[in-house]
C-alpha cells in the first residue's frame, strides 16, 4: 500500500526520526493558518508548500514551492491545489492534487554547511534479506547515480537473525563523509529509520533527501514509505492512511469484488486466473496482434459472482474490441465459470464485442458445451493456440 | 529416484483440520499420497480424514516417522509453521500459504537454511511426482507420468505447461512450483539443480515472471554446466507495465536484469530454448527432444 509524503513522514516521527514540522491543507485558506501555526510553532518565515500525490518527481512537475510570506502561501497554494501534476512517475495524464502540505524550512543558514543524502531501506529479493542504501548524492535522481556512478551508493545488508548492529549504521555514516554531531545524529538516525521500517512493516523506506542542516541535524526532508500489504493485519490503524482518490477508480471497484485488476491501454480485455497465467494472456494478446486492455486475476475462487463482476469493469472500459476469458480449472470447475459466463452475459444484458472463452482443466469439455448451447456469441477454445487464433480473428 | 518426492514420502499437513486442508489432504489421499497425520496445535488426539491429529510437528514425526510437511495455515502463523517443522527435523517443507508478511519470511527462510532443511514455497502450488505423491492443491490428472521436469513461479501456468507436455504426447518427472512471492525457499536455479541430477528427468520447463533475478542465475548456471539436459523458458510479463512504485530504490536493487525481455535474452544466450508465446511450450520441448536426438 503506498501513503503520502506527510503520513510517511509522522509514521517516521513516532520512531523518533526527525522531521520538518508540517501542517495539510485543503485549501489556499487553510494553507495561510497553517503557515500562521508554523510560524508561532518554530519562527520560520520561509514556508514549503508541497502536492501531496502518490508520485516522486513533484518538484520537476512545479508541485513543490516555496513561499516567504502569507500572499505568496495562498498563491502559491492556490496554484497547486486542484492542478494536474505531471511527473516522471505520473504518467502524461498527472494526478489531480487534492491537498498539499505546508512545512517549515530546515534549510536554514548557519555554521555548517548544509548538504543532501540519499538513504533507503529495502527489500533484497536474491540475498533474501533487509539492505540499507545511502549515497552522499542526496536530492537527484537515485537511478541516474546508480547507473553513472555506481561507487557512490552505499549498501549495507542486514543478517535477519541478528538485526541491524551498531557497526553497520557507523559505517555507513562514515562512509557519508560525516564526523562529530553530524556523525552521532547520523547513527541515530539510521537506527530510527530501520526501526521503523520494520516496526510498520514497510517493503520500502525511501527519504530523498535527507537534510545534514547547517546545525548538524539530521532531517528527513522527504519520505516514501510503501508498506507491505500482506503484514496490514498487525496494524489495525493503517487502513484508515489508504486514500482511494490516489487509485484508479476500476482498479478500487475490482479489489472489492476480490479480484486484482490492472488498467492498461490496450483493446483486448482478459479474465485469468492466477497472476502468472494472467500475465502470459497478456503476452500472448501482444502476440496474436492485439494490445493487452487489462490484467484481471480472479484468483483461485472464480464463479458467476466474480466473472460478471470481472466483465463488468472489463466493459467499462472503452477502448476494449474483444474480450478473453483464460480459465486453467484445476479446484475451479470449467463447468461452474462456463455457467458463470452466460449467467453474467445474460444479467448485462447487450455486450457489443466478441468474447473468446478458453477453458482448460477439470470439466473443460463441460464447460465448452455449456458456452456452445447457450446460444451467446461467444467463442470457445480448449486448447491456448486456438484461442490466440480467435482474438487474432475478432481483431481482423 | 524422483526429485523433493516420490512415493516413499511420508506427509505431514500443516493446519489439518482447517477447511483448506481439510479439502487439499483429502485430495492428495485420494491421489495417493502417503498422509500420515497432520497438526492442528489444540486438537491432538482426534482422527481426521481417518488419521491421526497432533498437538506439535515434533509429537507427529516422533509419532509417525513424516519427512514431509505440507502447510496451510493461516498467513499470520505461517512462518511459525514451517520454523516447527524445521525444528522437528521434517527435510522437505512445502508451504502453500498465501499472504506471509515479507518480515517474517526472512526469518523462517534464514532459520530453514541454518537447520539445512528445505523450503519449498511460500504461495506456491506444491509439488507433484505423478502416480507417485502430489503434495500441493494442483489438479492431479493433468499429470501424466513422463521424463519432463517443470519449475515454476506460477500455479496456473504449471498446470499450462504440464496439460501441453501431456498432451503433446509426453509426461513428468516431477513438477516443482517454488512461489511467486518476494522471498521463497526454493530459488529456479535450485529447483534446477535437483532436475538436472535427476536421472528420470530428460528435459526441463522453467516458468518464470518478471521481477527478481532468479532465472537469470538459473540460466547463467545452466550454461556453466555445459547444458546437460535441455532446458525450454518461458517468461510471463512480456507486456506488464513497470510497476507501479512511489521511490525508484526497487529499480535499483532489481538491477537491469528483472525485466521479461532481459530474462529472456539471458536465457537465449544461456542455451535455454526460448519461447515467446505460452501457447508453444510443448511443441518446443517435443522439438528440443527431438534435436536431442538427431
Amino acid at each position: 500500500m503506498n501513503i503520502h509524503e506527510y503520513q510517511a513522514k509522522e509514521l517516521l516521527k513516532s520512531y523518533g526520526v526527525k522531521i520538518p514540522a508540517q501542517i495539510v491543507a485543503e485549501t489556499p485558506e487553510k494553507a495561510v493558518e497553517a503557515a500562521q501555526q508554523l510560524a508561532e510553532l518554530t519562527n520560520t518565515g520561509v514556508y514549503v508548500i508541497k502536492a501531496q500525490i502518490h508520485a516522486g518527481g513533484r518538484g520537476k512537475g512545479g508541485g513543490v514551492k516555496i513561499a516567504k510570506n502569507m500572499e505568496e502561501v495562498y498563491q502559491l497554494s492556490d496554484n497547486i491545489i486542484g492542478m494536474q501534476l505531471v511527473t516522471p512517475q505520473t504518467g502524461p495524464e498527472g494526478k489531480k492534487v487534492n491537498k498539499v502540505i505546508v512545512c517549515e524550512d530546515s534549510y536554514y543558514p548557519g555554521e555548517g554547511e548544509l548538504s543532501e543524502i540519499y538513504l533507503s531501506v529495502l527489500l533484497d529479493r536474491a540475498k533474501g534479506c533487509d539492505v540499507i542504501m545511502a549515497s552522499t548524492e542526496g536530492g537527484m535522481d537515485i537511478e541516474e547515480v546508480a547507473e553513472a556512478t555506481p561507487e557512490k551508493i552505499i549498501k549495507e545488508w542486514v543478517d535477519p537473525k541478528v538485526g541491524l548492529q551498531p557497526f553497520q549504521s557507523r559505517k555507513i555514516a562514515f562512509e557519508l563523509g560525516l564526523s562529530g554531531k553530524a556523525f552521532k545524529n547520523m547513527v541515530k538516525f539510521i537506527n530510527q529509520i530501520y526501526a521503523a521500517y520494520r516496526g510498520i512493516d514497510a517493503s520500502q523506506v525511501e527519504i530523498n533527501p535527507v537534510l545534514k542542516a547547517s546545525d548538524d541535524e539530521i532531517i528527513a526532508v522527504d519520505a516514501k514509505i510503501n508498506l507491505d500489504d500482506n503484514a496490514l493485519y498487525r496494524h489495525k490503524d493503517f487502513p484508515a492512511l489508504r486514500d482511494e482518490t490516489e487509485e484508479d477508480p476500476l482498479e478500487v471497484e475490482a479489489s472489492k469484488s476480490g479480484l486484482n485488476y490492472v488498467k492498461l491501454d490496450g483493446n483486448v480485455g482478459c479474465m485469468v486466473n492466477g497472476a502468472g497465467l494472467a500475465m502470459a494472456t497478456m503476452d500472448m494478446i501482444k502476440l496474436s496482434g492485439g494490445e493487452p486492455a487489462n490484467f484481471l486475476d480472479v484468483g483461485g475462487g472464480a464463479n458467476a459472482q466474480t466473472v460478471e463482476a470481472g466483465f463488468r469493469i472489463i466493459l467499462q472500459d472503452p477502448n476494449v474490441k474483444a474480450i478473453l476469458i483464460n480459465i486453467f480449472g484445476g479446484i475451479v470447475r470449467c463447468d461452474r465459470v462456463a455457467s458463470g459466463v452466460v449467467e453474467a452475459y445474460k444479467n448485462i444484458g447487450e455486450i457489443n464485442v466478441p468474447i473468446i472463452v478458453r477453458l482448460q482443466g477439470t470439466n473443460a469439455e463441460e464447460g465448452a458445451k455449456i458456452i456452445e448451447e447457450s446460444g451467446l456469441s461467444v467463442t470457445s477454445a480448449i486448447i491456448l493456440k486456438d484461442a490466440a487464433e480467435r482474438v487474432k480473428e475478432a481483431l481482423a | 529416484m524422483s526429485v523433493l518426492v516420490n512415493k516413499d514420502s511420508k506427509v505431514l499437513v500443516q493446519g489439518f483440520t482447517g477447511s483448506e486442508g481439510t479439502f487439499h489432504a483429502g485430495q492428495m489421499i485420494e491421489y495417493g499420497t502417503n498422509v500420515v497425520g497432520g497438526v492442528t496445535p489444540g486438537k491432538g488426539g482426534q482422527q481426521h480424514l481417518e488419521r491421526p491429529v497432533f498437538n506439535t510437528v515434533q509429537e507427529a514425526v516422533d509419532a509417525t516417522g513424516a519427512d514431509v510437511s505440507i502447510i496451510f495455515v493461516p498467513p499470520a502463523f505461517a512462518a511459525d509453521a514451517i520454523m516447527e517443522a524445521t525444528a522437528a527435523g521434517i527435510g522437505v517443507i512445502i508451504c502453500i500459504t498465501e499472504g506471509i508478511p515479507v518480515l517474517d519470511m526472512q526469518k523462517a527462510k534464514a532459520y530453514v537454511k541454518e537447520h539445512g532443511a528445505r523450503l519449498v514455497g511460500p504461495n506456491c502450488p506444491g509439488v507433484i511426482t505423478p502416480e507417485e505423491a502430489k503434495v500441493g492443491i494442483m489438479p492431479g490428472f493433468i499429470f501424466k507420468k513422463g521424463r519432463i521436469g517443470i519449475v515454476s513461479k506460477s500455479g496456473t501456468l504449471t498446470y499450462e505447461a504440464a496439460d501441453q507436455v501431456v498432451k503433446a504426447g509426453m509426461g513428468v518427472s516431477t513438477a516443482i512450483g517454488i512461489g511467486g512471492d518476494p522471498i521463497i525457499g526454493t530459488s529456479t536455479k535450485e529447483a534446477v539443480e535437483l532436475l538436472m541430477a535427476d536421472e528420470e528427468t530428460d528435459a526441463i520447463v522453467m516458468i518464470g515472471e518478471i521481477g527478481g533475478n532468479y532465472e537469470a542465475e538459473a540460466a547463467r548456471w545452466i550454461k556453466e554446466q555445459g547444458n546437460p539436459k535441455p532446458v525450454v523458458g518461458f517468461i510471463a510479463g512480456q507486456t506488464a507495465p513497470k510497476g507501479k512504485r512511489m521511490g525508484h530504490a526497487g529499480a535499483i536493487i532489481g538491477g537491469a536484469d528483472d525485466t521479461a525481455e532481459a530474462k529472456m535474452r539471458i536465457m537465449g544466450e544461456c542455451g535455454i530454448h526460448v519461447v515467446q508465446s505460452p501457447a508453444d511450450i510443448g511443441a518446443t520441448v517435443i522439438e528440443a527432444m527431438a534435436a536431442l536426438e538427431a
